[in-house]
């Protein structure tokens, strides 16, 4: 019993990694039918946004609220990963609707392009060109709607990026003097620890879990009643459900779908750089921290179906336990006296490479029976 | 009038092939040993880049997993070279297997003492894995990005495979074969990698010829037209799955073939072959040089590996960035590659730009019309 409940813990603690890091790429897979590879790299930035986060705490200013730099970070994160992932849908994705797969080369570009930055820019320089792309975009948008719609608003704009790279430069030295840490770029792999009330571990039914795993759990558990709360209770959530369904309808009724995209795209960023940020409290972060994830990320949404949360959410904690179950050989101890061949088989497979071998052994083998995951979208229409 | 229509006279194409011949005998003393090298493994690249030009350029299947048949074909010839050098070693067996304790050599070695069970295991193995992952894959109309996305798990898939396996295949460390002997000489020796750039060159000239005679015809108009409209083929009473699964194996053995080159060429096969970046680069080699253009694959993947090497020589870190622009940049600014940008309208266009060459006044329904013979 108590092994068995350990198990599903483990499980579901590496299926909550998986579930938050793959909620955005479903999200964005479902609505535009797009794949982001650079979807690891915004995870990346996530959780270098912790890091940074975590040494800015560490200054005399802010040492006071050291310990919450955490949630601090899972805020910043999103805002960070978000802003990134607007832009490249401003600037690359939009330009490739309808061709899914020069869009999946295009994005890797970006995740090639992402991950040189993060080795070769110093992080602090790193962090004001990030500070300028969030105020560029948003102040605009901030301004009240007679000075948008006046003729005169291009100047308001190209004032506004032009405050918008002073206070870049200006965030970016401020922070690369005061922390010597982020003046240097370095390819090396940087570690984040843990505030002190999040270390050691916590007993439930006679048995400890660590704390960081269960904070990676209330995490996940948080973005997703919060993604279910936006899609089904607010406006805009209403308008990407409608243009998931049928874009070309959504765009007769009046719905802005480049809007759509963007907020859509943006959302999805964003829950990769949270999911950054949970990743960040299991390991050290390093320039190819995402690309970890990302395949088992692509697993779930191949398994979970697209365009339906509830899959994505079971094809996870499915994954996860799955993991679980072979790569650490619990099979064996929860059966002991199994016949000799499949003890052998399983004692095989028991290293967690050779776990992912036999889970995608079995994903493929389940996609002969359901070829477009759990819960496929319905309708009948030859598939385009 | 575009390139591709201009009908070359008989006399430049022989020209052409006597001068292309000439330089691929005379290279080997024009070029200094290690550029002679480089150039031999860049070629052996272009097969698989023309493998994958069949399946995605004229197919639309984007796989993002032909490393697998790459580092497959690979392995064969490694295994083959390695177990036929190893007489002086413990119990007759490489030498990497004494390191984990390995006393008997593990059954799927046997069959590459045969160096006819090898020939023909280097094309043969990776063209039948191929087929049936897309078998597989294909039966249950599973296409698109999803097909990208599973071969690019199914390559993971063989990474940790091969990666974690010490005591079959010498998991992460790969096989050596510079220090092996063929025909009594050593693999990595002048005199034999000579011999393997005059292979790998004619093998590469030989691989053009069938890929172009596997699009020409009726069994080519077949696989664009799965390209273009799959549904509408499979109504006209085609099966697609049968060709897809065809193409798919054919590009996985000319992996094959191409990684065996490979790996002679450069000493060692590991299961760094089989890494995401590795794949990924090879559709970019493609569509750079041109996407259903045969030539442009070739060029692509000679010509950015050059590049890449000079470039990672002078400036180590800039070749990322360079790298992800180009991906950036084919899929935006240049979706034909190179060589269908000359032979489109591409260059015409830009002379028109900077205004050198006057505008052709076309009415585009006058166009049409005089396509039809209507006007006239």
């Amino acid at each position: 019993m108590e092994l068995l409940l350990d198990s599903l813990f483990n499980g579901v603690a590496i299926g909550s990694v998986l579930l938050v890091a793959a909620l955005g790429l479903a999200i964005v897979f479902g609505l535009m039918g797009v794949i982001n590879l650079a979807h690891g790299e915004l995870m990346m930035l996530g959780a270098y946004t912790t890091y940074v986060t975590q040494l800015i705490f560490k200054l005399p200013i802010f040492k006071p609220f050291y310990n919450s730099y955490i949630i601090v970070s899972i805020f910043l994160a999103f805002i960070v990963s978000g802003v990134v992932g607007i832009l490249l849908e401003k600037t690359i994705i939009r330009k490739l609707y309808g061709s899914p797969l020069e869009t999946l080369l295009a994005t890797w570009g970006v995740s090639l392009i992402l991950q040189q930055f993060v080795r070769s820019v110093p992080l602090a320089y790193g962090t004001g060109l990030v500070v300028s792309l969030i105020i560029g975009l948003f102040l605009p948008a901030s301004f009240p709607s007679k000075i948008k719609e006046s003729i005169n608003f291009k100047y308001f704009k190209f004032s506004s990026w032009i405050f918008a790279a002073l206070t870049g430069v200006l965030t970016g030295s401020i922070i690369s003097s005061s922390i010597s840490k982020l003046s240097r770029a370095s390819a090396r792999n940087v570690d984040v620890t843990a505030p002190s009330w999040m270390r050691g571990q916590v007993e439930i039914i006679g048995t400890a879990f660590p704390k960081t795993r269960l904070m990676i759990i209330i995490i996940t558990l948080i973005s997703v009643i919060a993604i279910i709360l936006f899609l089904n209770q607010s406006a805009w959530g209403m308008r990407i459900r409608a243009v998931t369904q049928n874009r070309q309808m959504s765009d007769c009724l009046g719905i802005s779908t480049e809007k759509v995209d963007i907020i859509t795209f943006g959302i999805g960023s964003g829950l990769a750089g949270v999911a950054g940020v949970a990743v960040s409290l299991l390991g050290s972060v390093g320039p190819n921290v995402g690309g970890n994830y990302i395949v088992g990320c692509f697993m779930v949404v191949v398994l979970g179906g697209v365009g339906n949360l509830l899959g994505t959410v079971l094809a996870s904690f499915g994954i996860g336990i799955m993991t679980d179950l072979i790569g650490a050989g619990r099979l064996l101890s929860i059966w002991p006296n199994m016949p000799l061949p499949l003890s052998n088989t399983i004692n095989f497979f028991a290293t967690t490479s050779m776990a992912r071998v036999m889970i995608f052994a079995l994903i493929v083998i389940f996609l002969q029976f359901k070829p477009t995951g759990l819960f496929p979208q319905k309708g009948r229409m030859v598939e385009s | 009038m575009s390139l591709s229509k201009i009908k070359f006279d008989k006399k430049i194409v022989l020209s052409f092939w006597i001068i292309l011949i000439a330089l691929i005998i005379a290279a080997p003393t024009l070029l200094p040993v290690f550029r002679l090298n480089l150039l031999g493994r860049y070629l052996s690249l272009s097969i698989v880049a023309l493998g994958v030009d069949l399946i995605w350029g004229y197919t639309g299947l984007l796989s993002l997993g032909q490393g697998i048949f790459f580092a497959l074909g690979g392995y064969c010839a490694a295994m083959y070279l390695q177990i036929n050098s190893s007489s002086e070693f413990p119990n007759n067996i490489p030498e990497f297997f004494a390191l984990y304790g390995v006393e008997k050599l593990p059954f799927f070695w046997e069959p590459f003492r045969s160096s006819a069970f090898t020939f023909f295991a280097i094309w043969i193995i990776p063209a039948l894995v191929a087929g049936l992952i897309g078998f597989l894959v294909f039966r249950n109309r599973i296409k698109g990005v999803y097909f990208s996305i599973l071969t690019q798990a199914s390559l993971l898939v063989f990474f940790n495979f091969f990666n974690g396996q010490q005591k079959l295949i010498n998991g992460t460390n790969g096989l050596k074969t510079d220090v092996t002997q063929l025909f009594g000489q050593m693999v990595g020796s002048d005199s034999l990698q000579r011999i393997f750039f005059w292979i790998t060159a004619i093998i590469v000239i030989a691989a053009w010829f069938f890929a172009k005679w596997v699009v020409k015809g009726r069994f080519g108009n077949i696989l664009i037209g799965i390209r273009d409209d799959e549904p509408r083929v499979r109504f006209t009473g085609y099966n697609p799955v049968i060709f897809k699964t065809i193409i798919f194996s054919i590009a996985g053995g000319l992996a094959g073939i191409s990684g065996a080159l490979y790996t002679v060429q450069s000493g060692i096969v590991s299961p760094q072959f089989m890494t995401v970046p590795f794949s990924i680069e090879m559709v970019i080699w493609v569509a750079v040089g041109g996407r259903g253009t045969l030539l442009g694959a070739i060029l692509g993947a000679v010509f950015i590996n050059y590049a890449k090497s000079l470039v990672s020589e002078a400036l180590p870190a800039s070749w990322m960035f360079i790298q992800g622009g180009l991906f950036i940049l084919v899929v935006t600014a240049l979706p034909e590659g190179v060589l269908g940008w000359i032979q489109g309208d591409g260059p015409r266009n830009l002379l028109q730009r900077f205004g050198l060459r006057r505008k052709i006044e076309t009415y585009p329904s006058l166009e049409v019309n005089n396509k039809e013979g209507i006007n006239e």
